[in-house]
């Protein structure tokens, strides 16, 4: 039963890619689009089977398919492990998935190759879902390297742009960098515990005596290499921004939702190990700081709306980071699900007004669409207040949580944090400003079709709202469901919880009042003054910096990419012909020799008599001396 | 029933379709190879069931030479590896016309006859006699019915001849002194000399000579790049899907158990070289602007993983070798393939003038693709299994060893998918290019077939494999 309930939920995906991909075309869009829709629904209703399963009995089920790799000392099998983390990361992977397909069936309807758009994106949850539900490391990668496998094709949907497709390679090759950091940390633990499996692990690792702590941190930093390039962290976040050219759904749910999820999700699924990697836990927390705010500085300035929410996005993920660096697993996860709702909503909305206005990106040129689209305006701006923390919004308490752990463990990265949430709320409300107020600066044709979108586009919008809006009741300070529903996972007692005393209040006020005070600037300079942001050619200064990104694709570009192919040139022109010519040349070397020594055959007896005498008075004398 | 049948399906197979005529020859040499499939098939089930189906026959009596053939698991593994390439190769050729068919397939039997001895020989001078036998067909296929500037084509297929057959000779010069000692070329014979220090490392040292050059090992991989290029697709993926093969399976079945103290006293010498090869591979690859040369050096950079895996000298590193052997030979034919079906179409490689082809033939990207993710060893894909297995072996000889080699993963990545969108994407090209034939469908889903299968499910390969690897590796560890 529980077998077959957990290949349900893997291979309804699978089932609907694989319609998608041979009748896709013959089926028409619609029913392609439902198809695949259903085929998500599918396994969301199956998550909450499993989710009711769960809560009731506590217990995770495992189930084991066959072996699959054998390496000596390892036996990797194909299983799967359904427990409080997996099913939860499951419902809002299956949940927020539904709703995007939904969405996508009127977003795509007008592209001709929307079967294909469902057929990856049922790819995707058929790998993300692979990913949560593994029952080991190896199992997570094939999710891993499956997702980012679908990352490419979807950012790469329009391939008849080149830039696109630069933007899915990027990616998937900033990807692979992280992948060969879980590899090592993989092979390292491998061979430590000679186990990959997580149930096992954590048992290996609670009875071993004498740990090789140093080899146990370097396994857990090799693992976070890994988490950076799925989620975006310094130093390899710089394909998530440019991932934006996919479908809009496609931010929405994978590169904002769930995808770059997957490192916080690996991170907590193993927090036996980094529990015990505690200087490696400092650099998770340093590096998530460090990523929140220098993500938000850049999204201060950007002028493109899926740009300022890929680089909130890379701020939000820094603050989760920097909660998993204190060991605050249940505070990431919370936070990743109230993200999870707030930066759907964000990225559907945001992909209603590029509808709307036939592809216009640049708020420049946006304004005024309050009045023309109302739904799509309020439900972005709830998600707006959520991820800028007023209260009693999700984000609210999930951001309140994550700053509060940081107080206790480090000012200075509370300060980084509280910085970074104070711009957080200054450019999402710029966002907003520019795009839902005073007048409309589009074109007069744009002016003359702006219309609400269609049904199926404002119903996701609608439930995400209510979710962002909601979202933080399942983790209330001094009350969270979530963290004693998580309780089983970690191994220490939940003792960290805070008391809501004085400082705690005061934390919370600080940071409301943060907020507030982002927002309030955006209004000032967007609303009251009624800027707008320059054209490209006249920024300059500090402002120029932020928005070229701080040049660091630049700089990778100079630092790595240029070098590789400088030396591939190298190789191909010099070292190749060099060895050739040496191989060539000792077979000319051969010939030359053959060539001399045939000149000596000169037919002459007399040079023959002579050479053999000569060679005869050689031997005598060499017997005559040697004795 | 024993192996020989193989041999004598193939060698027949030759002869009748060369006497069968042009018209024939290729639907003949198509029945003759899928009967040695078939046949091989039959076999692993007798082996399966327990039975020997091994032979040993006197055959020379001064200086003592048999007709020994070994079939054990690993020789069957690569059996299978050729008779099941050999018809996809053939049948891949279906839609070119070659003049004087009859001798290009016969010739194509031949040669899946002296690889296949090459695999199954268990005695030292039959197995250079078969060896030796491999290059005279694909020298030919490559002269005769290559492609580009005649003078240049004999230029490069000369100096590839000459190159592999100046490396064997170093290999025979090695047996003799073996034959000396041992008074024997048989194999298990072999495995028994005892040979001083010195002696084991002048013998590993002619016997790496012959196999670096053959499959290729950088600094000895100067013949490749050209060879594959001035070849006709089919003797490109009779070379690099089989015939390298044959350097790499030698390694693990003749030099390591014959030189074991040398193979121990320098492994980490030829792990580093294998490697290097994996890095210089894939960089050269990066700026190729021919389709075929960079198939060619990728090609370079994966036997280099897997060279690195068999010096490790453990379970797992020959585990994973020959796991990765197999899953290369099928993932380089299907390359090879799509870039003979690009040819077909558009008759240029140079990768500058290719592109827009995705939008006009949605089949063939989608299979196109999964080559290239496949060859890029992406999970769920059998080439996955062998370089996870080689890279964790690396991993447990010294870390860095599995770090360096695994930039495999970021730099192949690179170089394929830069290919993939320069051969492929953009804008719609302004030539059509028609979607796959039939014919050439079934061979690339062939292909792709067991390349997943074995991706989900390697278990039959390892279990098959698995213990002639323990014996051989018990040989190593005896001395």
């Amino acid at each position: 039963m529980d077998t077959n309930l957990a290949l349900v939920l893997v291979l309804a995906p699978f089932l609907g890619f694989l319609i998608n991909v041979f009748f896709g075309k013959s089926l028409g869009k619609t029913v392609s689009g439902f198809i695949g829709t259903a085929a998500v629904a599918i396994s969301f209703i199956v998550t909450l089977v499993l989710f009711n399963q769960i809560t009731s009995t506590g217990k995770g089920i495992e189930v084991t398919l066959f072996d699959w790799i054998q390496i000596s000392n390892l036996k990797i099998n194909l299983g799967f492990l359904l427990d409080q983390l997996s099913v939860l990361w499951l419902l809002f992977v299956t949940g927020i998935g539904s709703l995007i397909h939904l969405y996508s069936i009127s977003y795509m309807h007008d592209d001709e190759n929307m079967h294909k758009f469902f057929a990856y994106l049922n790819l995707f949850v058929f790998f993300m879902i692979t990913l949560v539900i593994g029952s080991n490391l190896l199992v997570l990668f094939i999710g891993w390297e499956g997702v980012g496998l679908c990352s490419y094709l979807l950012i790469g949907f329009w391939y008849k742009n080149q830039d696109y497709n630069d933007a899915a390679k990027k990616a998937f090759i900033m990807n692979r960098i992280g992948d060969l950091g879980l590899l090592i940390g993989m092979f390292i633990i491998g061979s430590m515990f000679s186990t990959l499996d997580y149930a096992t692990l954590k048992t290996a690792i609670a009875g071993a005596a004498n740990l090789n702590l140093p080899l146990l941190s370097l396994a857990a930093l090799c693992l976070f290499i890994g988490a950076c390039g799925k989620s975006a962290q310094i130093p390899l976040y710089t394909w998530l921004p440019d991932a934006m050219a996919g479908p809009t759904p496609v931010s929405a749910l994978i590169h904002a939702a769930t995808m770059v999820t997957a490192g916080i999700f690996m991170v907590t699924r193993l927090n036996f190990v980094f529990d015990l990697a505690v200087d490696v836990q400092t650099v998770i927390a340093v590096i998530g700081a460090i990523t929140s705010l220098v993500a938000a500085t850049i999204g201060l300035v950007q002028n493109d709306i899926k740009k300022v929410l890929a680089y909130s996005t890379v701020s939000q993920l820094g603050l989760m980071f920097l909660a998993l660096g204190f060991g605050a697993y249940e505070v990431a996860v919370f936070h990743v699900i109230t993200h999870a709702f707030f930066k759907a909503c964000l990225f559907l909305g945001s992909g209603s007004v590029i509808h709307g206005l036939h592809g216009e990106q640049d708020m420049r040129n946006m304004g005024g669409l309050r009045k023309a689209m109302p739904i799509t305006f309020w439900t972005m701006l709830i998600s707006s207040l959520a991820i800028s923390g007023v209260p009693f919004f999700s984000g609210f308490f999930s951001k309140d949580e994550i700053l509060l752990t940081a107080f206790h463990h480090s000012i200075p990265l509370y300060v980084v944090g509280s910085v970074a949430s104070i711009m957080t709320a200054f450019y999402m409300f710029r966002l907003m400003f520019l795009t839902f107020f005073k007048e409309f600066r589009g074109t007069e044709e744009q002016k003359h079709h702006l219309h609400e979108s269609g049904a199926l586009i404002t119903f996701p919008l609608m439930i995400l709202a209510l979710l962002a809006t909601f979202g933080g009741l399942i983790s209330l300070p001094g009350n969270s469901w979530l963290n004693e529903y998580l309780a089983p996972l970690f191994t220490k007692v939940a003792g960290e919880e805070h008391h809501l005393g004085t400082t705690e209040y005061t934390l919370m006020g600080v940071a409301v009042l943060g907020g507030l005070l982002g927002i309030l600037i955006a209004y000032i300079k967007y609303f009251k003054q009624d800027n707008v942001p320059e054209a490209d050619e006249n920024i300059t200064g500090l402002t120029k910096v932020l928005y070229n990104k701080y040049y660091v694709d630049e700089a990778y570009e100079a630092i790595f990419v240029r070098p590789v192919n400088a030396l591939s040139r190298f190789f191909r022109d010099y070292i190749e012909t060099g060895l050739s010519a040496v191989v060539f040349g000792l077979g000319k070397a051969a010939n030359e020799l053959a060539f001399q020594g045939k000149k000596l055959q000169t037919g002459s007896i007399g040079l023959y008599l002579f050479a053999f005498v000569l060679g005869l008075c050689a031997i005598v004398s060499y017997i005559f001396l040697a004795q | 029933m024993n192996v020989s049948l193989i041999l004598i399906i193939l060698l027949v197979g030759a002869f009748i379709t060369y006497f069968a005529g042009d018209k024939l020859a290729s639907k003949v040499a198509l029945f003759f190879s899928l009967a040695a499939l078939g046949c091989s098939v039959v076999l692993l089930n007798h082996f399966n069931t327990g039975e020997n189906i091994s032979l040993i026959n006197a055959w020379i009596n001064q200086p003592k030479i048999s007709f020994a053939l070994n079939a054990d698991g690993l020789a069957l593994a690569m059996l299978l590896l050729t008779t099941a390439l050999t018809p996809v190769i053939i049948f891949s050729s279906f839609g070119n016309e070659y003049k004087n068919a009859k001798a290009f397939y016969a010739l194509i039997l031949f040669m899946a006859f002296a690889m296949t001895g090459t695999f199954l020989a268990a005695d030292g001078l039959l197995y250079y006699i078969f060896w030796e036998l491999a290059l005279v067909p694909i020298y030919f296929i490559a002269l005769i019915w290559g492609n580009g500037d005649a003078e240049e084509r004999r230029k490069a297929v000369v100096k590839f001849f000459i190159y592999t057959l100046a490396g064997s000779l170093f290999m025979l010069t090695a047996f003799i002194y073996l034959y000396q000692k041992a008074g024997s070329f048989l194999i298990e014979d072999l495995y028994k000399v005892q040979l001083s220090a010195c002696e084991q490392l002048w013998i590993f040292l002619a016997f790496f000579l012959a196999y670096a050059i053959k499959i290729p090992i950088i600094p000895f991989h100067t013949w490749q790049a050209n060879v594959y290029q001035k070849a006709p697709t089919v003797g490109t993926m009779l070379l690099s899907g089989i015939m390298l093969k044959m350097g790499l399976y030698s390694v693990i079945r003749w030099q390591l158990p014959i030189a074991p103290l040398a193979a121990k006293e320098y492994m980490n010498i030829f792990i580093a070289l294998g490697i290097a090869g994996v890095i210089y591979g894939s960089i050269v690859a990066l700026r190729q602007k021919d389709l075929k040369k960079l198939l060619a050096y990728s090609s370079l950079a994966h036997v280099g993983l897997i060279a690195a895996g068999s010096y490790t000298l453990t379970l797992d590193g020959f585990r994973g070798a020959v796991l990765q052997m197999i899953a290369h030979g099928f993932v380089v034919v299907g390359l090879f393939y799509a870039a003979e079906i690009i040819y077909r179409r558009f008759e240029t490689r140079d990768i500058a003038a290719l592109g827009g082809i995705r939008a006009q033939s949605p089949k063939f990207t989608s299979m196109f693709l999964i080559l290239v993710l496949a060859s890029v060893a992406l999970p769920t894909t059998f080439n996955f299994i062998g370089e996870f297995t080689v890279l964790y072996s690396l991993s447990q000889i010294n870390i860095w060893f599995a770090v360096l080699g695994g930039t495999t993963i970021i730099l192949g990545a690179y170089y394929m998918l830069k290919m993939f969108q320069n051969v492929m994407l953009g804008e719609t090209n302004s030539k059509t290019f028609a979607d796959v034939s039939i014919n050439e469908g079934i061979s690339l889903a062939a292909i792709i077939a067991v390349l997943i299968f074995f991706g989900f499910y390697p278990k039959p390969i390892t279990d098959l494999i698995t213990p002639s690897l323990e014996t051989i590796l018990n040989v190593i560890n005896k001395n």
